[in-house]
């Protein structure tokens, strides 16, 4: 499938900001899904900032919803239609922060969905400020005297709910990105994908860090392609190691909820 | 068929009834024996039940399940109620059908968890942010509880919108004999013709917009934001923003005559006794017993029947009966005035009792 016909051609130019990672996320989904995807059978559901309305260049189906609340929407829209492939897609804010209840059950459930987690270390559509997912100490809007917390690793946190699949990659990856995308696309229960990302209006501008390319060096050095696995949900090192973090085949909630029902 | 039924269990074997296969919860006293109906009965129906992480989630999971085609439905009580209320506005905005039950119990708060109350009828109405306008039902009996969970599913499909059956908490738990309808009509929503749908948001002559069902191949794009008729974001143009606003207030606005609901006794009387719900049988107790007193009970809370009432309280003294501390009747003061009453007067109902008939007797100064 061309790329003209996976997007919603008629809404280009896109809305972001030059130098923004969601064009990179964009192209590798396009290369991940084009050979098996189904565009008439797909939904895509996104919540509310920057990376949730890429649901909206794809031409799908496709809800853009409240705050938080896509992977909510998207567990109705499954069960309500098990033949239906359902993909949330949003940022760290979205997804993890008030998300994040509903990004936990949904993996404890193994609800299949694929999750796709743009983090791009900060809010990125409302100006700036700090997520659950920031590095200690960056600069944000809201800590202007650096953040004193912590970030969460909501992939490593995804794989201890027992999710069928998580795996973190960044844009400066590309192709270990489309595999990943492959893979998780194809598989049952819950997926969850985060592609560490670059906001150089919200995140650049506030550390310093101004050109895109600077910003990209600055992801490839806080990376690292993971060897031993790392399990600790919260970032103390502050360096992201990169991989598979879970790559299982639970049972997913459709096929229990088959089992069940006889 | 005649049962003895429980509020709830006549709520669940309505909806089961009107066609619902979707029915995501959390549970709440005095809602639950829904959820517990609901996870026992839906499967054998051939829908699905699923209890989520909290109210948010719940009426997150109904809309999208209405969006893959399903009669979707959550019951709730207050505290949960106040946490549905982002999802209810999004479901007016993106004309979502959608069925809510309240089982209303005493607030502020975590309040009486297990005693009635009638103090969720406003936000019923305004608990949501922007402009919009809602349908909510009240049941006075258990078989109201059924009939109204039929009427409300069928309202939902018809104008594409979220419908709240707002019981009290008293009438969602006594058992009452119940026709169990066979024959019941019902409306399901329009749907969109085959084919990809560019004009997600133009209504038809009826000012109705057809329903693209997720996974047909409408290819369409839903969102909460305001959008033009294509779908697509349109946040900063004045005539955008209205058209859309416009349009979901009046499908309500515009059919509420069709959509009233109200029974009146003895309306020739000098004295109204207003009241819904549960007081509702104190108020027409208390009216049969002395003859010289009328009654006015909407059943459609929202869009509040306010010319009917007028037409029966012009010049005469109104008495409110809630279970509140003064909500519905600032809506009657400001109708009856309008059509010439001559008084509204108010009795509360605070703390999980209910209006005895020596205090409406007493009230109307009949006592």
């Amino acid at each position: 499938m061309e790329i003209e016909e996976f997007f919603r051609m008629d809404r280009w130019p896109n809305s972001y900001c030059p130098g923004c990672g969601n064009g990179i996320v964009m192209n590798c989904m396009h290369r991940a899904m084009r050979d098996m995807v189904n565009l008439d059978r797909l939904v895509m559901v996104g919540g509310i900032g920057c990376s949730a309305r890429i649901d909206g260049y794809v031409f799908s189906d496709a809800i853009h919803t409240t705050h938080g609340r896509a992977i909510a929407f998207a567990t109705g829209i499954k069960l309500g239609n098990p033949e239906l492939d359902v993909i949330v897609i949003g940022g760290d804010g979205d997804i993890g922060a008030i998300g994040g209840n509903h990004l936990i059950n949904a993996a404890r459930r193994n609800m299949d969905l694929l999750v796709i987690c743009v983090n791009n270390w900060i809010y990125g559509m409302t100006g700036g400020q700090i997520s659950p997912a920031s590095p200690h100490e960056c600069m944000s809007t809201t800590t202007p005297l650096g953040n004193p917390e912590y970030s969460f690793e909501f992939v490593k946190l995804v794989a201890e709910c027992g999710a069928n699949y998580a795996a973190r990659w960044s844009i400066t990856h590309p192709f270990q990105l489309v595999n990943c995308l492959k893979t998780a696309f194809q598989k049952k229960g819950f997926r969850f994908v985060e592609v560490l990302s670059i906001c150089p209006t919200g995140f650049g501008r506030n550390n310093k860090i101004n050109e895109p390319a600077e910003l990209y060096k600055f992801l490839k050095e806080k990376t690292y392609i993971m060897k031993d696995e790392n399990r600790i949900a919260v970032n103390l090192d502050g360096k992201f190691p990169l991989g598979e973090f879970a790559n299982i085949d639970r049972e997913s909630y459709i096929e229990s909820l088959k089992k069940i029902r006889g | 068929m005649r049962e003895f039924l429980l509020g709830n269990e006549a709520c669940v074997r309505a909806a089961i009834a009107a066609g619902c296969k979707f029915y995501a919860g959390y549970p709440i006293t005095p809602s639950t024996e829904i959820a517990e109906a609901m996870a026992r009965e839906l499967p054998k129906a051939g829908g699905t039940f699923i209890q989520m992480e909290d109210e948010i989630a719940s009426i997150s999971a109904c809309i999208g399940a209405s969006w893959a085609g399903l009669k979707a439905m959550s019951a709730t009580s207050g505290p949960g109620f106040s946490l549905m209320q982002e999802g209810i506005g999004y479901a007016v905005m993106t004309e979502t059908p959608l069925v809510i039950v309240n089982c209303m119990r005493g607030g502020p708060s975590t309040g009486q968890p297990t005693k009635p109350a009638q103090g969720d009828v406003m936000q019923a109405k305004y608990g949501s942010h922007g402009d919009y306008e809602i349908i909510a039902l009240s049941p006075a009996s258990v078989q109201e509880m059924f009939d109204l969970t039929i009427e409300a599913f069928n309202l939902s499909e018809q104008y594409r919108t979220p419908v709240i059956l707002l019981a009290d908490g008293e009438i969602a738990h006594m058992r009452e004999p119940v026709n169990v309808r066979e024959e019941i009509k019902l409306i399901q929503r329009k749907l969109a013709k085959p084919g990809i749908v560019k004009e997600v948001w133009k209504a038809e002559e009826d000012g109705i917009v057809p329903f693209p069902v997720f996974g047909r191949g409408h290819r369409v794009y839903i969102s909460g934001t305001t959008s033009d008729i294509y779908g697509y974001p349109s946040t900063v143009k004045p005539e955008v923003h209205e058209a859309v606003v416009r349009r979901i207030c009046d499908k309500i606005r515009k059919n509420a005559s069709r959509i009233w609901k109200y029974e009146v006794y003895n309306a020739d009387a000098k004295k109204i006794l207003f009241a819904y719900g549960l007081p509702a049988r104190a108020a027409l107790a208390v009216a049969k017993k002395h003859g010289n007193l009328g009654v006015f009970r909407p059943i459609t809370l929202w869009p509040f029947p306010e010319r009917p009432l007028g037409e029966v309280v012009k010049g005469k003294e109104v008495y409110v009966l809630e279970m509140n501390y003064g909500k519905m009747v600032a809506e009657v003061e400001r109708a009856a005035y309008k059509a010439g009453a001559k008084n509204v007067e108010f009795l509360p109902k605070l703390g999980g009792e209910i209006h005895s008939v020596e205090e409406v007797e007493k009230f109307v100064g009949v006592r």
